[in-house]
């Protein structure tokens, strides 16, 4: 493929729009992305000339991102979402349906060009699937009906901005407001509250508070914070100097890949002002001049919403030079967006993405708090958190450590899917019971939840009075529900098949640990699995959690470890009464001769010895 | 006992310099720690977790951690050579490596830790991943099925060639070692069998043609020596000229 002039001029222009930053790789690899359907090689060429990098290396993150394809995709690029919740409700019936509907095959292009296929991981639509993507742009809710449609308007090449509305809308679901949900924060008024206080108390009410990070991990806030003001050891000669001279950014973490988790999703559609007001709140305090919000690349369709809300608050001066006529208090937002990859959630990946990069962890330490983006001080918290945070500026810390328990302080907004009447977003003070929890959701004949999502816990109905809260179960926000129809290898399959696509492959014990256990839960669901297997699959799972690099592998094993400490007899009924079964089908290796020798007598087939 | 500047290994002091890891207080004490992606000629990189240490209760990659006044490092322990036999056992299925024809056979790092590690078979499914060999260099040859990803060869084109001859791309276990060339073959870069990157393969990846067996087998690097020794019998003094 050659680039024609007009394509060549386009590509100059979008490089010069992005400020030929090698930073901002990813942005323009994703408008790339956009414009051919692919990232044609000689693009990859012109891309590293005008940025001055290594063309391995745009080659490289071309690679890393699930959104970005070497291979021409169709005009319409359609995805179907392939989380446990979405698999429940027929996705893979569905896509099936939509495949033969279209002609097209799965992780193909159609021979005119026109449409593609593939499965995604999570969409972020769990409470209204089964959910997919057209281009990127969000399909909640599939049946065959709107499979005929959707389908009727491609073959009828019909725009997508022609496409009707009610395809695209989801809702947001919000079915029990509580601490956060149901006190707004008015745009501007905690920052008005703060500069009049001072910030430096603000930082105090949050310390009061006892924030803990909403992302997962439920790190101090102010204490991330006040670290980022410090700034790292080296330079604390002078804290005078490095006050006032190195730059510090503020990040939010907007990337909730965590199959299950949509609450982020709703914070931003309908708070997304209060998400502005605490990163520019902690802006104000570590004394940042630069945020960022990284955006899943799932969560395109909120995108514009979220550039006229910056929009909006650079108008009423609430972002911009001199906030709120305070001088010196200069702070912004960009927004940066993700492109397919569940691992840069974990921030130090994140902040390699956001850099351009591979989205690979970084070695700790240091920690982003001291060494994050461009290697200065950076804060990176969840979306949740920085609401938590504007909340608590304007009411107190006080008001809020009123709520929750001991350690964990406040409430707790859940996204909870699966089997249940009214699956949505939930917001809890921590403390609260599972089983309040599926009385109010309408849970029925409840055989166990998955508490966190994937990289979470599962529990069984004996563990139903154990208490949401650091203390006991923590929770970024996914809160799967499963009944007693449903099979447990079948969902713990679905989880290994997911860390195993989305494992960054930097260290050795994810990278190749996580494919040995997809393959190995593969062979069990098969029925090919033999008493041996369980001890190797729970050894390995306990080495993937010890030797992994980064948070994605050490939790990856945890739903089968959880699930095989828990429902031993479960796995134990789906084994062969045999001790040893071949991995490896010695019949369906000979395949490739009879075809070629053009024969498929009974000599030609091995009887596949058990021992 | 916590005199300044010293950790323990395995309940043997040992002294740090200050901007220590715990793999190069190790290495100056000539205490060998089992490792792959670390070179002491490099900036640590930590993938491949063989160098997994015990510190304090937690596992943590002894090339990349620093040491710190008071840690207790377990190193040599049954469990910890336990996990190392096993990462080695998955480098070794992740990839093709017919030892018997390979040319670096007796001169392979991996190869030797597995032998130092006592691994006696592959123990998992092997992947038959099908990878590109690239044979298009008049004088070097890269083949990726014995390619263990520990990214020397990016290092060291470039920090120390100033070329950027490689990379990585793909993810997980499609990760895959690419060439800086609109051809994607090495024929068309400017790497040399003199430069860094064409000599630090660990394994027999990257091998530099027409001298393959000026060593006789049996009189190969591992076959003189094991890899502990063979380590400690250069890294310390190359620790000197640290790069960055
Ligand atoms: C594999 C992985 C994925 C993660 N994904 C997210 C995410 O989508 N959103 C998030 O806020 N934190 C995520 N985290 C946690 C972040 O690393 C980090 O702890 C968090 O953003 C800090 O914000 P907080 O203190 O406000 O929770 C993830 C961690 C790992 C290991
Ligand atoms: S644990 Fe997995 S995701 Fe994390 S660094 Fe290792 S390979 Fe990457
Ligand atoms: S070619 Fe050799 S040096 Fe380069 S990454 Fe592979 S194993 Fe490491
Ligand atoms: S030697 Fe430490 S991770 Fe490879």
């Amino acid at each position: 493929m050659t680039i024609s002039d007009a394509d060549q001029a386009w590509l100059s222009a979008v490089v010069a729009n992005h400020g030929r930053h090698a930073t901002r790789l990813l942005q323009i690899l994703r408008d790339v992305q956009d414009h051919f359907r692919h990232i044609p090689r000689p693009v990859m060429q012109l891309l590293a000339e005008q940025l001055g990098v290594p063309l391995a290396q745009v080659q490289g993150v071309t690679e890393f991102y699930s959104f970005l394809s070497t291979q021409p995709q169709g005009r319409y690029h359609l995805q179907l979402s392939d989380s446990i919740s979405d698999h429940m409700l027929g996705s893979r019936a569905l896509g099936t349906y939509l495949c033969d509907k279209l002609g097209v095959a799965d992780g193909e292009t159609r021979a005119d060009g026109r449409v593609s296929f593939a499965y995604t991981s999570c969409s972020g639509l769990c409470d209204q699937g089964p959910a997919g993507l057209v281009n990127g742009w969000w399909l909640p809710k599939l049946d065959r009906s709107r499979i005929d449609r959707i389908s009727a308007l491609v073959e009828a090449d019909v725009p997508l901005s022609q496409w009707p509305q009610d395809l695209f809308s989801a809702r947001d679901n919000v079915r029990r407001p509580g601490l956060l949900l149901s006190n707004p924060v008015a745009s501007g008024s905690a920052l008005k509250w703060s500069l009049m206080r001072g910030l430096a108390s603000t930082l105090d009410e949050v310390d009061k508070s006892g924030l803990r990070g909403r992302g997962g991990a439920g790190f101090q806030t102010s204490w991330k914070w006040r670290f980022c003001f410090e700034g790292p050891e080296e330079t604390a000669v002078c804290p005078v100097e490095k006050g006032e001279r190195m730059e510090r950014y503020v990040v939010c973490n907007a990337d909730e890949g965590e199959p299950g988790t949509f609450k982020d999703r709703v914070l931003l559609n309908s708070h997304a002002h209060q998400v502005f007001e605490g990163m520019t709140l902690c802006a104000g305090i570590v004394g940042a001049k630069q945020g960022f919000l990284y955006l899943r690349g799932e969560y395109l369709a909120l995108r514009a919403k979220l550039e006229a809300v910056l929009a909006e608050r650079r108008r009423l001066n609430l972002l911009g030079v001199g906030i709120l006529g305070r001088e010196g208090f200069d702070f912004d937002i960009e927004i940066h967006m993700g492109a397919g990859a569940y691992i840069c959630g974990e921030e130090s990946a994140l902040i390699e993405s956001l850099e351009g990069k591979r989205g690979t962890p970084r070695n700790r330490p240091p920690y982003p708090v001291t060494h994050g983006y461009l290697g200065r001080p950076t804060v990176v918290n969840n979306v949740e958190t920085f609401v938590a945070a504007a909340a608590i500026a304007l009411k107190g810390g006080v008001w809020f450590a009123s709520h929750g328990t001991e350690k964990s302080k406040g409430s707790k907004i859940l996204s909870i899917c699966g089997d249940c009447a009214r699956p949505g977003i939930y917001e809890y003070d921590f403390g609260v019971s599972i089983a309040q929890i599926l009385k109010d959701c309408g849970a029925a004949n409840t055989f166990g939840v998955q508490v966190g999502g994937p990289s979470g816990v599962f529990i069984g109905e004996q563990e139903f009075e154990r208490r949401l809260g650091f203390e006991d179960l923590a929770t970024g926000g996914s809160f799967m529900i499963f009944d007693k129809t449903r099979d447990v290898l079948e969902i713990v399959r679905n989880f290994t098949h997911f860390f195993a696509h989305e494992s960054c492959g930097f260290c050795t014990p994810c990278r190749v640990g996580t494919s040995l256990l997809r393959n190995a839960m593969d062979k069990l669901c098969a029925g090919h699995g033999a008493a041996g297997d369980l001890v190797e699959i729970g050894n390995l799972g306990q080495f993937v959690r010890a030797a992994s690099h980064c948070g994605l592998g050490q939790t990856a094993a945890n739903p089968l470890l959880a699930t095989l400490e828990r429902f031993p007899e479960l796995y134990q009924s789906r084994l062969k009464s045999i001790s040893f079964e071949p991995g490896f089908d010695l019949d369906g290796e000979l395949s490739t001769a009879r075809r070629m020798t053009g024969r498929d007598d009974a000599h030609a087939h091995l009887e596949q010895e058990s021992v | 006992m916590n005199i300044r500047n010293t950790i323990t290994i395995d309940g043997t002091p040992v002294p740090f310099q200050d901007g220590d890891t715990i793999m190069d207080a190790a290495t100056r004490a000539g205490i060998y720690i089992p490792h792959l992606c670390h070179n002491p000629e490099f900036k640590p990189h930590g993938s491949c977790k063989l160098c997994t240490v015990n510190v304090n209760g937690r596992n943590c990659s002894a090339c990349t951690f620093p040491a710190a006044d008071g840690q207790q490092v377990l190193n040599s322990t049954e469990e910890l050579n336990a996990t190392r036999r096993t990462i080695t056992q998955m480098l070794f299925v992740e990839g093709n490596h017919f030892c018997p024809s390979c040319e670096k056979s007796g001169n392979c790092q991996l190869q030797g830790v597995a032998y130092f590690l006592n691994m006696l078979d592959p123990h998992f499914p092997l992947f038959y991943p099908e990878r590109e060999t690239d044979s298009s260099h008049p004088d070097i040859l890269l083949d990726r099925d014995r390619c263990i990803l520990c990214e020397l060869c990016v290092r060291a084109s470039r920090e120390i060639d100033g070329k950027n001859v490689f990379g990585l791309s793909g993810r997980g276990i499609h990760t895959h070692l690419v060439v800086n060339a609109d051809s994607g073959l090495l024929k068309d870069t400017d790497l040399t069998p003199a430069d860094k990157a064409a000599q630090v393969c660990p394994v027999g990846a990257i091998i530099v043609k027409r001298h393959g067996f000026e060593s006789p087998i049996g009189a190969r690097q591992f076959d003189q020596q094991n890899v502990s020794e063979w380590s400690l019998s250069w890294e310390p003094a190359a620790m000197g000229d640290e790069h960055g």
